[in-house]
């Protein structure tokens, strides 16, 4: 199903799954209109996750699938944050998937 | 006999895991993000993979390469993010260098440079090969 994403009075083009074709359109805000259109809570453990997983992006060229996130998130935050059984609680649905969703970034083409 | 020990010793050792070939030069063609996809695939999945550079596949380590200026994605840049996908046996052959008077700067680290021969040894090392 298609989302048509209205901010600040221009429409801003997703996939049909919500993702950003464009991910220098992405700004904060604009996370918190997806994650509502979505029924999902943003919290500030999310945010980590969130600026990580764009950090990554824009520094490699590509979302990291769930294990290469883990791995990379473990030198920034530790053991704890770093297990895919945490990652899994805050996003339910696949950190990696959700994550780069909320981040505007394009959806993992090996998404695991 | 020093050379026979090596012989012995390289056909004892058990061929494992996946290698990828790189013989073409980025940008030009898909087969450089095809074989980096593959890669990242296989890290993915805790599965032990080696890169080879070869022919003009050495150009891909090159640094201060863009592809954005030929309005492709650079997915060099991806390279550096190796590390998070336990791809560490990254192999290239002097010889393929030394023709294109290429000097052995690369813009990662951790790359290994190997004579003809060494390059073949590590090749014959793995289970199955992909050549892009």
């Amino acid at each position: 199903m298609a989302i048509a994403l209205t901010f600040q009075d221009k429409i801003i083009p997703t996939d049909k799954q919500g993702y950003l074709l464009d991910h220098l359109l992405w700004q904060r805000e604009l996370a918190f209109i997806m994650a509502k259109n979505d029924e999902f809570e943003l919290t500030e453990a999310h945010w980590e996750v969130i600026n990580f997983v764009r950090e990554f992006y824009l520094t490699y060229n590509t979302s990291p699938a769930i294990r290469a996130l883990t791995k990379a998130m473990k030198a920034e935050f530790g053991a704890e944050k770093a297990s895919s059984r945490y990652l899994y609680k805050l996003f339910p649905e696949g950190p990696a998937k959700q994550a780069t969703k909320y981040a505007g970034l394009p959806k993992p083409a090996r998404c695991i | 006999m020093t050379v026979l020990n090596t012989q012995i010793a390289s056909t004892e050792l058990p061929a494992s895991g996946l290698a990828i070939i790189n013989s073409k030069a980025p940008f030009s063609s898909t087969h450089g993000k095809d074989a980096l996809d593959v890669a990242l695939i296989f890290g993915a999945f805790e599965q032990k993979v080696s890169l080879f550079f070869q022919g003009d596949g050495v150009y891909q380590l090159c640094a201060n390469q863009d592809g954005r200026l030929v309005s492709i994605k650079d997915y060099l840049k991806t390279f550096s993010a190796f590390e998070f996908y336990d791809i560490e046996d990254i192999y290239v052959c002097q010889q393929s260098l030394a023709n294109r008077q290429l000097a052995e700067d690369f813009h990662i680290d951790d790359v290994q440079v190997l004579s003809s021969i060494d390059f073949g040894t590590a090749l014959n090392r793995h289970q199955h090969v992909l050549r892009f």
